[in-house]
């Protein structure tokens, strides 16, 4: 088992390496350069140019620039921001961390309740209407570009309705000397429509998983025996056959472990909720290359841990698997 | 193999969810070739009506320079559908050679871009796309539809690896070559029909994806741009008149809900006829 963790971390490690080589340089072979943008109202002045050139190090060479971009990544050091400039990278991302990882949970909290439900109630209703049309909309939802369905649910919910914040973290209105408890609710209503939206337009993935695994272990004999016995059928789903098709469902949380670092680009620039995903969205606006690159390294890293999660999985519930 | 694979089709065809997403599919790219005879200039401005709701005149409305929505959505259509297209018949080509290459391969060739497919594959495409389209102030549709074409084939080589293993091990290559088949007349004539089924799967599904991911990059502002019409463009475009004048946002965020919505039915559809046992 030790020996098998080590081999896959090491191949991650590996992958991670590459990963690293071609974001620098899909960053740096495309045309253009990272400070021409500040040159669209007026020029600059040429020895202004050269000066933030050398604070951003890009009057050297590239294999230069890529030694001084590795040198930094091993110290924890991305550089600094070009649009919160003086801000350090690892300074503005770390300051995102907290709302991401608060609306990855919700996201997942949602996803492992109402998305297993549904998986549930759709297996033991299989072919019937109701199943047929419960994977449509699912499917649906999936189609759904979420920046739109972030827009009309603000366009709805928040701003014909009134019934929640349009979009932010917390309200500009809250007292100064809010308590703790009046704070925290704040922070949860301006977490539902984000949640909602991500949920509805991801939420397919995991009823169907949940779906296909629950059927398939329906079909077995101890649960014919089971309901042979005499259990009622909600015992025999739930207590029997259930246990045995949650597996595949777990090890979706390697798929979803990037939306809980990054949290999602769209819904986090619609809302203006203050995390990771939304950084990368501004990121893009502003040309900052320091933060996207940033941002793209750390979702590439969750990527890779997520499948070593699912396959440690794999292997600890089904040791048969560690040879694979 | 031609005549399995109009088999096939006619399963898809008789499963009620993909035909929805065929008869879908048709009423776009009817919509998208007939845009240009039916409907109004999708350009033509009118400053002094400005947005106005969904009448008879103009059954989308129209956006905040006045031009028809309909209009532009069925334009946008076109921009939409045959950035998609283009893209992801590139990315299929590169995938499946890359992936013929290299199951037949193996060896050192074989670990070596399996390898590298995993290192493009942990990057979400989202931030590739992003990175390189950064650099452009107004990127060609050209360079947009080769940028993202190239970004797409990182799985379709991984599946048509797969199935090209499991064909060399059932001693498909064999049989060819020893029926005096050359290595060309054994991957066009054996080995790619026989991947049909993963390849149709892999486009289906990569249309839907690509024209969410179009619609994405677009809404970020670093797509397709202006005077152009495309879908997430539209939305990019109402964004400020959300709340305003929604129906500037629903319509082109609808027809792409439409078109991703049939293409996944089509997909699933296609899944099934070619394997039975996994409905």
């Amino acid at each position: 088992m030790l020996a098998w963790l080590a081999r896959r971390l090491a191949l991650a490690t590996v992958t991670y390496a590459v990963v690293t080589v071609v974001l620098f340089f899909l960053m740096r072979a495309t045309p253009g350069d990272p400070l021409q943008r500040l040159d669209d109202d007026r020029p600059m002045p040429p020895a202004e140019r050269e000066r933030l050139e050398a604070i951003f190090g890009l009057d050297q060479p590239p294999l230069v620039q890529f030694q001084r971009f590795l040198g930094g990544l091993v110290q924890g050091d991305l550089g600094t921001s070009i649009e919160f400039y003086p801000l350090k990278v690892r300074d503005v991302v770390a300051s995102r961390v907290v709302p991401s990882l608060l609306l990855g949970t919700a996201v997942l909290l949602v996803n492992f309740t109402l998305g297993v439900w549904l998986g549930v109630f759709q297996a033991r209703r299989r072919g019937k209407a109701v199943d047929r049309w419960l994977t449509r909309i699912a499917l649906t939802g999936y189609a759904m570009p979420s920046f739109w369905l972030g827009l009309m649910l603000v366009a709805l919910v928040a701003v014909e309705w009134r019934l929640l914040p349009a979009g932010g973290f917390t309200s500009p209105l809250l007292r100064a000397d809010a308590s703790f408890a009046e704070r925290g609710l704040d922070v949860l209503r301006h977490l539902i429509l984000p949640t909602l939206t991500l949920s509805v337009v991801t939420i397919a993935v995991t009823t169907r998983y949940q779906r296909t695994a629950l059927i398939e272990v329906l079909r077995r004999d101890y649960v014919q025996a089971a309901r042979a016995r005499g259990l009622r059928e909600a015992r025999v789903v739930w207590r029997h056959a259930w246990r045995n098709a949650l597996f595949p469902v777990l090890t979706l949380f390697g798929l979803w472990l990037p939306i809980l670092v990054t949290g999602s680009v769209f819904v986090e620039e619609v809302f203006a909720w203050p995390g990771l995903g939304g950084l990368a969205a501004t990121a893009i606006g502003s040309r900052d290359y320091p933060v996207l690159m940033a941002t793209a390294l750390l979702a590439s890293g969750a990527v890779l841990l997520g499948g070593v999660l699912t396959d440690l999985a794999y292997v600890w519930l089904d040791p048969r698997t560690q040879s694979a | 193999m031609t005549g399995s694979l109009l088999a096939t089709l006619a399963r898809a065809w008789r499963n009620p969810s993909g035909r929805a997403g065929i008869l879908m599919l048709a009423a776009l790219a009817l919509a998208a070739l007939l845009a240009p005879a039916l409907l109004p200039d999708p350009a033509a401005m009118n400053l002094e009506l400005g947005p106005v709701a969904p009448s008879a005149d103009h059954v989308f409305g129209t956006d905040r320079l006045g031009r028809d929505l309909l209009s532009r959505v069925a334009h946008g259509a076109r921009v939409s559908l045959s950035v998609a297209g283009l893209a992801v018949t590139l990315s299929l080509s590169l995938g499946v050679s890359i992936g013929v290459v290299a199951g037949l391969a193996g060896g050192w060739v074989d670990t070596l871009l399996m390898r590298f497919v995993d290192a493009l594959l942990a990057i979400p495409r989202l931030f590739i796309l992003l990175l390189l389209l950064a650099v452009w102030d107004q990127v060609p549709l050209s360079a947009l539809i080769l940028i993202i074409g190239l970004t797409g084939w990182f799985v379709t080589a991984r599946l048509v690896r797969g199935e090209v293993l499991r064909l060399r091990a059932e001693g498909f290559v064999e049989a060819a070559t020893a029926l005096g088949a050359g290595p060309l007349r054994t991957i066009f004539r054996h080995l790619v029909p026989n991947t049909l089924g993963v390849i149709l799967v892999a486009a289906t599904l990569g249309v839907g994806e690509v024209i969410l991911l179009e619609a994405g990059v677009s809404f970020l502002g670093v797509g397709v741009r202006p005077p152009t019409p495309s879908w997430g463009g539209m939305v990019f475009d109402a964004r400020s008149f959300n709340t305003s004048a929604p129906w500037m946002v629903f319509f082109p965020g609808a027809a792409i809900v439409i078109t991703v919505l049939a293409m996944n039915l089509v997909s699933d559809a296609l899944r099934a006829a070619f394997d039975p046992r996994s409905a």
